[in-house]
């Protein structure tokens, strides 16, 4: 292969491709190109983001001292409620499918879009329509109900619920769009010869997403819509002094809110697929099992809600029933983590910074799903439950889970993204910052949850403070580790070195089309002969790192 | 390279400029079927993945109302003396009309997918209006339905007063007057998210009827009227469920 | 433990050695699990690091390792869940006979009451070495019972009871939380769990004039008119209610179901819900007529009506004794 940076100074007059086919501002809002639309999310994604994280900060700030003395409680519970609503409905759910998904699915599988650009860009303007909408309901006060939205509270509370509800409600069908959207693209336009058996595992992933998103996200609209007809007609469905059932909110709440979490680590584990196996210079150990096991876990995921309702009420029976099957969904994710670390042997293993964010996610991912299965234990759980052990499980595999995947994809993808590679010096120390800073934070909460500190508390006893200072300590080096990556990234794409169109010698169709690739994808539909991952035909380049500039 | 005449409702080009990738595109390669969008290589696949998206969104469609369905099941069992009684207040007749007028539409929406196929131009129009003026005669009697329960106080909220009682086979039982609110709260619930759906239907056949007339389908193009068809049979299958579950509680005489 | 940086519970109940052993087997899996992955991963990704010259050997897989690392996990998965299932059998099933305390939770405190009368709020002493089970129920919306000594946790619902139970072994004072969040004040809904010697015990229970529960519970009986219908003579227009708590109750639509304190209270609410076989559904509701805790002293006599008689069993013709605290039949 040739080498791997042109230096700027000495660039060519750049080929047309999606970023730079139109500059118009009404280009790229009324885009239907897939890449294009990808940006957009990842520009609004992006900014959610950081206003959960600045959420969390004012949490973390507030729990360094037992006493409440940052904020007022109200204040409090409405910035861990916001914080939730922002972290899961719009960051979490959509920011692998809509950002890398939306920009990768059509070129991996060498098709020249999604089966409904338009509705995709449907799908984003719903996105930005629900967003503004909960900025709305943010900036009136606010809603105070924790994310999860629990009856009679939520029916009573003099809180915003309506406004939050139904942005809620709009953010779900963003959700379902996409979905819809990549299940008849991977159905109905595969390139020739791409059968399902030589498919990236990063495809069948988001397939098995893309099934979870249309199937579950109808039941939280219709959740979120009786919670607002009964605050605003006054119903009884869920209000007991009506005669409603306060127990039946959770069921409904959670048959959606299980299968999300699927929605949202799913996706991350195809990227994990694709980083290991790149890395190695191998194809994924196991690659029929690690694809079975996406629709495993995407079903399986279904059969397991109630086990948030362990306490809440429900049957002895009940209870034993969804501890089991908690188990059984616990079993294809450790599949996976088997087959990712089978892949490294014999394989010829380097170290750039996407392959740090999936080592960092095979152990934090680890650690997580452990954790999961400790709270599946009934007999446990009744102790761990609504204290800082879920929080803390529950943060592993989101963040150290489902957000490292994220961030090892963006860097993997950035030179076919932007066209220019990101500083790795930078972006390995960063992924240093996260990796530390993630434990720090959220390893003493797990020590905090079993001592009997509970959640969603604005003020402690005071000898759970120690753990407490060691938590926000750990959220403060965190915190740079997340702002460090927005600020080289935005520097490379006007100073970093030029890249071409595989730095990576990477196995994969959207390796064979330009960075960043033309508008329609590929210049000529390609025939797919090859099994997946097919390293052993293709040569490394020589240098696995990005480049330095000289 | 893209014509006027190319059925198109939806002004959004599907592509950002008319600049071109510098090499000939595959698409140039095939026959050109003006209603042939850009990322699809033949009229066939687009036909397939429309129809394989609509039946997905179809599936949304069931999982959404599913939710209803579900509590209102839970809610039957229990308070099982209370639904009937609030099921006997219902008025079988209108929703019994509404039924017969639903299926009656479907079979006229069948009509039209055929019409559309054989390429009858007015006849599909003629269809489509006719569906169109059903789903409204379903409404309006809604309306009056509903009006009906205005006025007799069976309206969940501040105005709801329930005294009647559930007639067990001549047995009268008296029912908890909290329960029956709850019956006629999932009742306004489920038939208005229903009557929702109807009138988004006829938005959308509405549509359809004005494209038709202007001649944008033809025989070997018509998938919009086999996906707003499909639509309108998944709103009539959804009231076919509603009906007895609703109104046919305990109905014996 | 140290003060400042408590890294494990205190054990202070029966419940809680056996549940830190299962959690302590679980650590333990768990640790050499992740110490498996992080070493296997950190070995493999040396040993094989890229050197030039050397090409990695592509593999497709092994059957055999997939089934061994799919069924082997699953079966030490087992392990956790049936020990996991038996213990929670355990924490569920309140042993009979256990001292019943009643519980009301609201925003933003727990209002309990001893079956001797004695009241307290947010604070519930009990003695050592005694079977205790809490029956709670909330005023407004869903609350959390936890003891995080003794490794117990029950929501507490509002329109219905709930239940917890314990043994306490380690006389002390312990954090009672409130474990579902449940609006401003929910981090300050806490409170202290006083486990005492008996004789200490019996002690603090003599300190202080109190009605016992059930005999408030008898009070109201006959301030409300119940005693009216449901006489003990089975001549009333009510079935009479002797020996009914606990027991079977044939309903007029079929059904047989269990009179357990929940049915009690709902045929207080909403009578209508279930009618007993036989009998007329005249009985009039006392929802929003009586309180929670009015409910659970009625409650406590409907319960005592069901144990050998103690003294003289008689419904209507008992003069209601003057109470400690008059009962005034509104809602409080």
């Amino acid at each position: 292969m040739a080498s791997t940076a042109i230096p700027v100074n000495q660039a060519p007059t750049p080929k047309l491709n999606y970023l730079n086919n139109g500059h118009s501002l009404k280009s790229w809002l009324l885009t239907t190109d897939h890449k294009r639309i990808a940006l957009l999310y990842l520009i609004s994604v992006s900014a959610f983001f950081f206003l959960g994280g600045f959420f969390a900060m004012l949490i973390r700030l507030e729990l360094l001292t037992p006493e409440g003395d940052l904020l007022q409680a109200d204040t409090y519970n409405k910035v861990f409620t916001m914080h939730g609503i922002v972290m899961v409905f719009f960051f979490l759910i959509p920011v692998v499918p809509a950002i890398l998904g939306n920009f990768l699915v059509p070129l991996m599988i060498g098709a020249k879009d999604l089966a409904f650009p338009r509705i995709n860009l449907l799908s984003w303007y719903l996105y930005v329509g629900a967003g503004i909408l909960f900025l709305h309901c943010m900036l009136n006060g606010g809603v105070d109900t924790g994310w999860t939205f629990y009856t009679p509270y939520s029916t009573s509370s003099n809180t915003n619920v309506v406004e939050a509800g139904l942005a809620i409600f709009i953010a779900g069908f963003s959700s379902i769009f996409t979905g819809l959207n990549f299940i008849v693209t991977i159905h109905r336009m595969r390139a020739p010869g791409l059968t399902w058996d030589r498919l990236p595992l990063f495809i069948w992933s988001n397939y098995a997403t893309s099934v979870v998103m249309i199937l579950g996200t109808p039941v939280i609209a219709i959740t979120m819509v009786l919670v607002v007809a009964e605050r605003l007609l006054h119903l009884g469905i869920f209000d007991p002094a009506l005669g409603g059932d306060p127990v039946l909110f959770q069921h409904l709440f959670w048959f959606y809110s299980h299968p999300a979490v699927y929605i949202m680590i799913l996706p991350s584990m195809g990227v994990i697929s694709e980083l290991v196996a790149c890395f190695s210079r191998k194809r994924v150990f196991g690659y029929k099992f690690v694809a079975m096991s996406s629709v495993a876990i995407a079903v399986f995921g279904f059969l397991v809600w109630a086990h948030h309702l362990f306490v809440a009420g429900i049957s002895l029976y009940a209870a034993m029933v969804f501890s089991f099957l908690s188990f059984v969904v616990g079993v294809p994710s450790a599949v996976k983590v088997f087959n990712w670390t089978a892949t490294l042997y014999k394989g010829s293993v380097s170290f750039a910074t996407p392959m740090l964010y999936a080592f960092g996610f095979i152990g934090l991912f680890t650690i997580g799903g452990l954790t999961g299965l400790i709270l599946a234990t009934i007999g446990i759980d009744v102790h761990v439950t609504d204290t800082y052990f879920v929080v803390a499980h529950f943060h592993y595999v989101m963040v150290g889970g489902v957000l490292m995947g994220y961030l090892g994809g963006l860097h993997f993808w950035w030179p076919k993204i932007s066209g220019r590679m990101y500083p790795e010096g930078w972006a390995k120390l960063s992924a240093l910052f996260v990796f530390v800073g993630f434990n720090l934070t959220f390893f003493p909460q797990f020590i905090l949850g079993y001592v009997g500190m509970p959640r969603r508390y604005w003020q402690y006893p005071p000898e759970f403070q120690v753990l407490n200072v060691l938590s926000t300590a750990g959220a403060s080096v965190l915190a740079v580790g997340y702002l460090l990556p927005m600020i080289y990234l935005l520097w490379s794409l006007r100073y970093g070195p030029i890249a071409e169109a595989n730095p990576w010698g990477a196995a994969g169709l959207e390796w064979q089309t330009s960075s960043p690739p033309p508008t329609f994808n590929f210049d000529e539909t390609p025939v797919v002969t090859w099994e997946a991952y097919n390293y052993e035909d293709i040569p490394a380049p020589k240098e696995l790192e990005a480049p330095v500039a000289r | 390279m893209k014509t006027s005449r190319r059925p198109r409702n939806w002004r959004l080009p599907l592509h950002d400029s008319h600049a071109t990738t510098g090499s000939v595109t595959t698409m140039e390669h095939e026959a050109h079927n003006p209603a042939l969008v850009h990322q699809f290589s033949e009229v066939q696949q687009q036909k397939n993945a429309a129809s394989l998206g609509m039946w997905l969104f179809l599936a949304t469609e069931i999982m959404f109302f599913g939710g209803m369905f579900c509590a209102y099941l839970i809610y039957r069992i229990n308070y099982f003396n209370a639904f009937a009684a609030g099921s006997q207040q219902l008025n079988v007749w209108m929703g019994g009309i509404n039924t017969a007028v639903l299926i009656v539409s479907s079979v006229t929406v069948v009509l039209a997918v055929k019409a559309a196929e054989a390429g009858k131009r007015q006849l599909l129009v003629g269809y489509l209006v006719v569906t169109i003026l059903l789903g409204l005669t379903f409404l309006v009697i809604k309306g009056f339905e509903y009006k009906e329960k205005f006025e007799k106080h069976h309206v969940p909220g501040a105005t709801f007063h329930f005294t009647e009682k559930f007639d067990d086979n001549g047995k009268q039982i008296p029912v908890n007057a909290k329960q029956a609110e709850l019956f006629f709260s999932l009742y306004f619930v489920m038939t208005g998210m229903h009557a929702l759906h109807m009138i988004i239907g006829c938005g959308l056949f509405t549509g359809l009827a004005i494209l038709a007339w202007k001649g944008h389908y033809t025989s070997s193009y018509f998938t919009p009227i086999e996906n707003g068809g499909l639509y309108w049979h998944l709103v009539d299958i959804i009231w076919i469920y509603l009906f007895p579950l609703l109104y046919l509680i305990s109905r014996h005489s | 433990m140290s003060k400042y940086l408590p890294l494990w519970p205190d054990q202070a109940s029966t419940m809680a050695g056996q549940v830190d052993a299962l959690y302590i087997y679980l650590l333990l899996v768990s640790g050499i699990m992740t110490a498996l992955i992080f070493i296997g991963v950190a070995v493999l990704a040396i040993k094989y690091r890229r050197v030039p010259g050397r090409e990695a050997h592509p593999i497709e897989g092994s059957l055999i390792l997939e089934i061994g690392w799919t069924v082997i996990p699953f079966f030490v998965m087992l392990t956790f869940f049936v020990w996991g299932a038996v213990l929670f059998f355990e924490e569920r099933t309140p042993p009979v006979n256990a001292t019943e305390v009643y519980v009301v939770a609201k925003q933003w405190m727990w209002k309990i009451e001893h079956m001797e009368g004695q009241r307290e709020i947010n604070e519930l002493h009990v003695p050592t070495g005694e079977n205790v089970k809490l029956i709670m129920t909330s005023q407004d919306v869903i609350h959390s019972f936890f003891i995080p000594a003794f490794r117990i946790k029950q929501d507490v619902l509002p329109g219905r009871y709930t239940t917890l139970w314990f043994k306490a072994t380690k006389p002390g004072t312990y954090h009672l939380f409130c474990a579902e969040y449940c609006g401003t004040n929910h981090s300050g809904m806490g409170g202290d769990i006083v486990v005492m010697e008996p004789q200490d015990y019996a002690q603090w229970m003599a300190g202080g004039p109190a009605l016992p529960l059930q005999d408030t519970g008898r009070a109201l009986f006959a301030q409300l008119g119940c005693a009216t219908c449901h006489r003990s003579d089975a001549q009333g227009r009510g079935p009479s209610l002797v020996g009914v708590y606990n027991n079977q109750v044939q309903l007029e639509d079929g059904r047989t179901v269990t009179a357990d304190e929940n049915y009690v209270r709902e045929s207080i609410l909403d009578p209508s819900a279930k009618i007993v076989n036989g009998f007329k559904p005249v009985m009039p509701a006392f929802q929003g007529i009586v309180s929670d805790e009015q409910l659970n002293a009625l409650v406590a006599y409907v319960k005592s009506l069901s144990e050998p008689p103690t003294g003289t069993a008689g419904l209507q013709d008992q003069p209601a004794p003057s109470p400690a605290q008059p009962q005034k039949a509104q809602v409080q």
